[in-house]
């Protein structure tokens, strides 16, 4: 198993460089460059010149193998480089300063979620057709078909503006500087509540049905039967037995969602003006800002490339029948 | 520095509640907002809070394009010139100016007591800077054009200004509104070009307007301090702080729950979700005509739009009225020109294009589309039915709106269209720069100078110029000429108005509408005057009443 | 859902009103006896939206997300089984396609190509295969090493046999799950990318435009969020129903399962 990880580790180093120069080249297939955005809203007063410096300046006219190479070299040195809008600023400043709130929400979410799904999940799946089976599947696809903007508005209209429980918007109230620490937790608190609210009940769904499948398959197994017969109580047989066979889906699940942790939900951020990863990636794409772009393709591909490495492993120990990397035919 | 808004949110909404209910009272109308009631004196204090949707990018306009950076910028930076109420140029940094008769020459005599925020002197050797900074191919700015006219620029004394002209050019005297930069702060980065990277366009920008920079939290909030040396005397209100919420819903409902203090309103919100008693006792609301008009353009390479008669019969067909209905819930007028009423260049007395079906099948006929197929759409004498595409750009709902009523119009007429929305990058890129569209629907900005040369004069035709259309008309390009190069107001507004009779007759795109702005204000400020230009003109003269003032601060 | 399948093959011939004639004079009407589900932004009368939007939008989830399905098995039960080089390759594939920058891919598509129903299914479809690969790889990976398949093998089986007859029915228990979660996120992809311009052009209706486009007018014009949103409830209840209907009927341990199953409608 240490050897299958060792290999896979250094197989993501040239992997990686695979996938960032695809994805190099799929983004520039877009058309548009970040200059002619910049001047081009068409308004009575635009120059050609300024074009031409942007494109000087970002190495814009250079082939794309070339350009890619420039970026390489620097991004080993683990410089991200400056982001093209007009501020200039580094990348790595700029996607630090939105990855905390966006990982917080995910991380949040994520644990909300994992915490609520298994119960409904392990539940559903016990109690298969009864009230509280059907009662959870609607209950969770509700959550799941519900748009999350309409879902937001509406819980800010009843607690932002008839009630005036929460604040609606923005991530700290104005005077934040001006509060005692444990005031700024609070307001903090206050201000990510609803966000989170809305981001859960919509990916309830997910895992509660995986749990919920992966239960029903393991119920039937015949070992659960015999240690039913062996007169163990329920709770441990589900528990002990049952659960851990059940979890191979939510691995799954759990590693494709560790490299989603850095992004953030576009619309979420956009309604209760979250200043997050969400928002500074969709600006990014269309304002052509490919540094940036780059420098988080670049963590979300690590980000990939490990979260897929933990879950293959974790399948070994979930179900040690499972030999992963082992040949078909050695035994 | 207190702020009533400290408490966890509970005792928040009730003290809130307590502190309106109990001392004095709120505004009534409108009528309060403008005059303030009897026996209220201007009195500093209070933080007023916008919302704004964009992100601003930088602090230093000069080399940046977006407009909430201009706004912010505006509170920072001064120019030479502003306008008033009226739209007159009025003096700002300048006291006064002497435009020679022949319009080559251009004097300004510069006020004496202007510091820049840091304490140091402002003189003429910073306009000097300012202009040199504009004109350095290094400079990554968009606005060069106006300065290239210019053939020398001197400084004659620390408060006195000398700048020659290569020809008489109009925007002169308004091109020196532009922010005036601290030549002892950023020479150095000019010079090396690299005016982005100062870190003055991040944060503590050196300017010489009515409130510094008190703070930038990129996502969140940009925070201005009342500059208590502005030269026009302190602004009355404390602070302003702008709020930045994406999302144009949210911003309606922090409105509500007073979390802002003034917000542009969509036409919906305006006309039927802000007509309830306790919205209109504390908002004022406004209306008056952007500066922006909605046209309906054509790619003048085609030959079906090259005739026009074509174009002449869409625009009888079209109901503008329906449009405005529709799109804006009636909160807009009818464009005739490029100019919008109410500005000295307007006039109205131009052919206009009255909805009408018939003169319009009139019209079409005579252009040879006679015939109709078997979908009852109108073919030409190769059979070939007429049908187009209408291009718009994505993110713009009221244009989308604009596009599908046109359609739904047309269709009655015989001619089939098919709306295509595209991504702004792309669709400037791939579209409108080469030329690859038949129809689109866009709008333009209104600049407050009249000269429109770069739409239409048929020189700027090159891809990366303005006259996408490919409109040319050599009287029209006459007029551009004389109209920009003459500097007495009387004898532009000849050019202008005969430009707008030609523009009307030729229709080389369809004039839709001007839409109105809809800001409203928390009616406890005082000091808002509405005119031809807007609310903001006079900012630093609002103030709110002691009374009323909702943020207390130093 | 064959009510809803029917409805949506017959929207021209009982839809009320034509679903994309503006007029201004009903710009947002609440439900009422003429418009049953009210009138959108332009006054046109939302049920029969509904009825041509129901078309498209059942077209996309279904379609999309069979062809995200098919990929996704068929190259999750290739790694699964064969382990080894074949399994590394294509899970590197995955990683590939997880990190990919779909919005590009989309802008640049939309650019060059025309935007029709036909596109957007291929889009969703071609690059939304990821999790249900690793899905039924995990499966495959368990499954292979069960007593059956070990017997079936030592038969001399074939590998295809011993595949489709009997890993896949097992290991078709999440597939179903993702399934089911895709038809609506497939159906809410399509009204993301209508808002980028690749999707149905306006004036045609989807259920995820309508959607979308009554996302300003939550407060006065509910109706534009509600329905749709019902609709897309009902359409992924009804197939969540149709999924376990299924399993329950090809799992044989279920079948053997003591007095449980009920026959359900």
């Amino acid at each position: 198993m240490f050897l299958y990880a060792l290999r896979r580790l250094l197989l993501a180093i040239p992997l990686l460089i695979g996938i960032t120069f695809i994805s190099f080249l799929v983004i520039h297939l877009a058309p548009g460059t970040p200059g002619e955005i910049q001047t081009g809203d068409l308004s009575i007063q635009s120059d050609k010149e300024i074009q031409k410096l942007l494109i000087e300046l970002y190495d814009l006219d250079k082939p794309l193998h070339v350009q890619y190479g420039k970026w390489l070299t620097r991004i080993v040195r683990l410089d991200f480089g400056k982001s093209f809008s007009p501020d200039a600023r580094p990348v790595l400043q700029k996607i630090g300063e939105r990855l905390p709130v966006t990982l917080l929400l995910n991380i949040v979410e994520m644990l909300i979620i994992v915490v609520l799904a298994v119960p409904i999940g392990v539940g559903s799946a016990t109690r298969q057709y009864s009230m509280f089976d059907k009662v959870t599947t609607v209950f969770v696809f509700v959550g799941f078909a519900t748009p999350d903007f309409w879902l937001a508005l509406l819980l800010m209209i009843l607690f932002g503006v008839q009630l005036g429980w929460l604040p609606i918007s923005g991530l700290r109230s104005l005077n934040w500087e001006y509060l005692s620490f444990w005031q700024q937790q609070w307001d903090f608190a206050g201000h990510l509540l609803l966000p989170i609210l809305v981001a859960t009940f919509g990916g309830l769904a997910g895992f509660s049905r995986y749990m919920r499948q992966s239960m029903l398959e393991v119920v039937r197994q015949d070992y659960i039967q015999s240690a039913r017969a062996k007169g163990l109580p329920e709770r441990v047989v589900i528990g002990k037995h049952a659960l851990r066979n059940a979890m191979l889906p939510i691995v799954t699940v759990l590693g494709l969602s560790l490299p989603g942790l850095i992004g953030g939900s576009i619309i979420v951020e956009s309604i209760f003006a979250i200043p997050g990863m969400g928002q500074l990636m969709v600006q990014a794409v269309f304002e052509r800002d490919y540094p940036v772009i780059m420098g988080n393709l670049v963590i979300v591909s690590t980000l990939t490339l490990v979260a897929n490495l933990l879950a293959d492993v974790t399948y070994s120990f979930v179900d040690p029948r499972i030999r992963v990397g082992a040949r078909r035919g050695r035994r | 520095m207190t702020v009533k808004r400290s408490a966890p949110p509970v005792a928040l909404a009730l003290s809130l509640a307590l502190a309106l209910g109990g001392c004095g009272g709120e505004a009534d109308s409108a009528v309060d907002q403008v005059a303030g009631r009897a026996g209220e004196k201007p009195a500093y204090g209070d933080t007023f809070i916008e919302a704004m949707t964009g992100n601003i990018s930088g602090l230093i306009p000069n080399v940046l394009t977006d407009s909430a950076s201009f706004d912010v910028g505006s509170m920072i930076y001064s120019g030479l010139v502003t306008r008033d109420r009226d739209l007159n140029i009025v003096g700002e940094l300048a006291e006064s100016w002497k435009f020679s008769k022949d319009c080559l020459d251009l004097t300004f005599n510069l006020r004496k007591n202007v510091r820049w925020h840091d304490g140091r002197p402002f003189t003429a050797a910073d306009v000097v800077f300012t202009y040199e900074t504009m004109i350095n191919p290094k400079t990554p700015t968009a606005y060069r054009e106006d300065f290239k006219a210019v053939e020398a620029v001197r400084e004659v004394d620390p408060h006195t200004l000398h700048i020659r002209y290569k020809q008489p050019y109009a925007k002169a005297l308004q091109s020196w509104g532009t922010w005036m930069l601290p030549k002892h702060v950023l020479e150095p980065y000019v010079r090396e070009g690299r005016l982005r990277e100062a870190p003055q366009n991040r944060s503590n920008p050196v300017g010489t307007g009515a409130y510094r920079f008190g703070e930038w939290k990129p996502g969140e909030k940009v925070v201005l301090v009342a500059n208590a040396d502005y030269f026009e005397g302190r602004p009355y209100l404390s602070r302003v702080v702008y709020r930045i919420i994406p999302s144009q819903a949210t911003i309606f409902l922090e409105l509500k729950a007073k979390g802002v203090d003034s917000a542009g309103l969509t036409a919906l919100q305006f006309k039927r979700q802000t007509e309830y008693p306790a919205f209109r006792k504390a908002y004022s609301k406004y209306q008056y005509p952007a500066n922006a008009y909605t046209y309906l353009g054509f790619n003048h390479k085609d030959p079906r739009f090259a005739d026009r008669r074509v174009r002449q019969a869409i625009a009888h067909a079209i109901s503008k009225h329906e449009l405005i209905d529709g799109v804006l819930l009636g909160l807009g007028r009818e464009a005739t020109g490029p100019y919008k009423p109410g500005t000295w260049a307007y006039t109205s007395k131009v052919k206009t294009y009255p909805h009408g079906m018939a003169k319009a099948r009139e019209l079409l006929a005579a252009a040879g589309w006679t015939e109709k197929n078997a979908d009852g759409l109108l073919v030409n004498k190769q059979g070939h039915p007429f049908a187009f595409e209408l291009l718009t750009n994505q993110g713009n709902d009221e244009r989308k709106k604009v596009a599908e009523i046109v359609q739904a119009t047309l269709k009655e007429l015989g001619i089939q269209v098919d709306i295509r929305v595209i991504e702004w990058a792309s669709f400037l890129k791939e579209y409108i720069k080469k030329r690859r569209f038949e129809a689109i629907i866009l709008g333009w900005g209104i600049g407050l100078d009249p000269d429109q040369y770069e739409i239409w004069h048929s020189s700027k035709t090159g891809p990366d110029e303005l006259n996408h259309i490919s409109y040319a008309n050599p009287e029209v390009d006459a007029l551009l000429e004389q109209g920009r190069k003459s500097c007495v107001q009387e004898e532009r507004k000849a050019y202008y108005h005969r430009l707008q009779e030609i523009l009307a007759e030729d229709q080389p795109i369809i004039f839709l509408y001007f839409r109105d702005a809809l800001p409203v204000v928390s009616s406890r400020v005082r000091g808002v005057v509405p005119g031809p230009n807007g609310l903001r003109y006079n900012f630093n003269e609002w103030y709110v009443p002691k009374h009323l003032q909702r943020y207390t601060s130093g | 859902m064959v009510c809803l399948a029917l409805l949506a093959v017959l929207a021209p011939v009982i839809a009320p009103w034509d679903p994309n004639r503006p007029d201004v004079k009903k710009i947002l009407d609440a439900p009422s006896g003429v418009h049953p589900l009210g009138t959108d932004q332009l006054g046109r009368d939302v049920l029969s939206r509904m009825f041509y939007g129901a078309r498209v939008s059942l077209a996309v989830g279904f379609v999309s997300v069979g062809i995200a399905s098919l990929i996704g098995i068929v190259l999750g039960a290739t790694a699964g089984y064969h382990g080894g080089v074949v399994d590394a390759t294509i899970m590197r594939l995955v990683d590939l396609m997880l990190v990919f920058p779909r919005l590009f891919l989309l802008l640049a598509v939309l650019a060059f190509l025309r935007p029709s129903i036909w596109t957007i299914m291929a889009v969703i479809g071609l690059t939304g295969w990821m999790g249900v690969a690793r899905l039924v790889r995990a499966e495959f990976l368990a499954l292979k090493e069960r007593e059956f398949v070990v017997w079936s093998e030592s038969i001399g089986a074939s590998a295809f046999r011993i595949v489709w007859r009997h890993i896949l029915p097992n290991a078709m228990a999440p597939v179903l799950v993702a399934m089911t979660l895709g038809i609506p996120a497939a159906i809410l992809t399509e009204s993301g990318l209508s808002f980028l311009g690749l999707g149905v052009q306006p004036p045609h209706a989807s259920w995820g435009n309508i959607l979308n486009e009554g996302k300003d007018a939550i407060e006065i014009g509910w109706w534009l969020s509600v329905y749709p949103g019902l609709a897309i409830l009902v359409t992924v209840l009804s197939y969540n129903l149709f999924g376990e209907g299924i399993r329950d009927a090809l799992d044989p341990r279920l079948r053997q399962s003591a007095g449980r199953i009920v026959t359900r409608r």
